[in-house]
């Protein structure tokens, strides 16, 4: 059966500033995928259980409040503590080059910073969501 | 698009029974592609459920877009699990008919006050759905969902539709209730709720009503209900003359036995008006209960999903036919040379001989 590929697309943090989740969010729809918006600051407990009841792909994580080197490894060790390492996990936001090896470490498989074109983040997750 | 394992019926109903979040959100997904796996599970699940399957309550939430809909299904979540009831939530947007895919966001404003971390304690199953191309405010599997949380030991389930205008009234062949919200607004109100949606709320919410113009909506939406129940009650063939479609079946009829719909005043964000709505909603279900018209109900909007159930299979026939029959048909009704009645007779014909050509 035709299955559309599901992304979650969050806040975590405490920072306000979600233009660029929005501008990500619209690109996916247009490329055919159903997108979840939480809003704003969200925990990374809320983020994962959104993630799980909405049975998505992709959790696409959003932060410019620089506490990407905490959250982010938080919600990929509450998935695998859920059992759901396989939905795959892509960060943006203002994030330094140097904490990218760190990121991809804890499962983070891309991180996307400020400037990248949105077919490629769209590419990205169509190349790497397979079946699960 | 995708192809991913399918999962095994039986294992996944049993998980479901036994409070796994994640096989209830595959089940919901597998419903909403039409797997048959899924269908299977949700048999397997609710006959081995326990409970009875009427004990759970289905709660329509309607209305045009921007009245405020998602903040008093945030409110209602709050007032239901505080009594402790297990509260599941189907939320559905719209689906864009140029790419296929939605922005779902009616969750955004179902998460509490963030103090309350109301999401993560088990007792609330949230799940966006988008219309996936249907146009009657749910998408096509809402009803299969929303049977599959009340399978799965939620008490509550709160089924919010796409914003709606004018003829988007599936919501009354699911739910117990429905609630229509509309709010206070400038010039013709009752022209945002037009006919047919009125015809299915139970109770009517004018919602955002510190706004100017509350109290005028409330009389208006009053006498426009009270004539609408007279002219039913005066129609010599009764409310049961509704025109019925294969595609389209009339929704359960409102019984003129009813009591009349109430008209509520509430302003979701700061959750005035909505323990009173709770209340009307407790009074009008034990009433449903009590009185046999529950099982009416629910019998007849069973028979409405069979009959759309239905009318899919045979499009989905028409469309596995063979030898571009459709496409002949429709250059000869173009032509002059026949009526789409006939067209009609002949694709029928031509599925019931099983696709053989016409």
């Amino acid at each position: 059966m035709d299955r559309k590929i599901r992304v979650l697309v969050a806040k975590p943090g405490l920072d306000g500033h979600d233009r660029g989740a929005k501008v990500v969010a619209r690109s996916l729809r247009d490329a055919g995928m159903e997108v979840i918006y939480t809003g704003l600051r969200q925990s990374p407990e809320q983020i994962v259980q959104a993630a799980i009841q909405e049975d998505v792909d992709v959790v696409a994580l959003s932060i410019l409040s620089g506490a990407h080197m905490h959250l982010f490894p938080r919600v990929t060790e509450l998935l695998a503590q859920k059992g759901a390492e396989d939905i795959l996990v892509i960060g943006g936001g203002v994030i330094p080059e140097d904490d990218i090896p760190y990121l991809k470490s804890k499962g983070v498989r891309a991180v996307f910073g400020p400037g990248t074109p949105t077919q490629t983040t769209v590419d990205f997750i169509r190349a790497n969501v397979t079946g699960r | 698009m995708l192809a991913r394992a399918d999962p095994d019926s039986g294992d996944i109903a049993a998980r479901v029974l036994a409070g796994e979040e994640r096989a209830l959100a595959r089940l919901l997904s597998g419903l909403e592609d039409q797997s048959p796996w899924a269908g299977a599970a949700l048999a397997a699940l609710r006959r081995s459920s326990a409970r009875d399957s009427r004990a759970a309550r289905i709660v329509g939430v309607t209305g045009p877009p921007g009245t405020g809909k998602s903040t008093l299904v945030d409110k209602l979540i709050g007032i239901y699990r505080g009594r402790g009831e297990r509260v599941g939530v189907l939320a559905v947007d719209p689906s864009s008919p140029f790419s296929g895919g939605a922005i779902l966001g009616d969750r955004i404003r179902m998460q509490g006050s963030p103090r309350e971390a109301r999401a993560v304690d088990g007792g609330l199953f949230i799940r966006s759905l988008a219309s996936r191309g249907r146009l009657g405010g749910l998408s096509r599997s809402t009803s299969r969902a929303a049977r599959a949380l009340e399978a799965a030991g939620f008490g509550i389930v709160l089924v919010e539709t796409v914003g709606i205008g004018q003829s988007e009234v599936d919501i009354a062949r699911l739910a117990d209730s429905v609630v229509l919200v509309t709010m206070p607004s400038a010039g013709d109100e009752i022209q945002t709720i037009k006919a047919g949606i009125m015809e299915i709320g139970d109770v009517f919410v004018v919602n955002k009503a510190d706004r100017e113009g509350a109290d005028r909506m409330v009389r208006q939406l009053r006498s426009a209900l009270e004539l609408s129940r007279s002219a039913l009650e005066l129609s010599p063939a009764g409310p049961e003359a509704r025109p019925s479609y294969a595609a389209h079946p009339a929704p359960p009829p409102r019984s003129p036995a009813d009591d009349s719909p109430l008209v509520l005043k509430t302003v979701a964000e700061t959750g005035e008006g909505v323990a009173e709505l709770v209340e009307v909603l407790d009074a009008r279900w034990a009433k449903l209960r009590d009185s046999g018209r529950l099982e009416e109900r629910r019998r007849r909007g069973a028979l409405a999903e069979a009959r759309s159930l239905l009318a899919d299979r045979v499009l989905g026939e028409l469309e596995a036919l063979e030898g571009g029959l459709e496409e002949r048909l429709a250059d000869e009704i173009v032509r002059g040379e026949l009526e789409a009645a006939e067209a009609a007779t002949l694709l029928f014909d031509s599925i019931r001989r099983g696709g053989a050509r016409a």
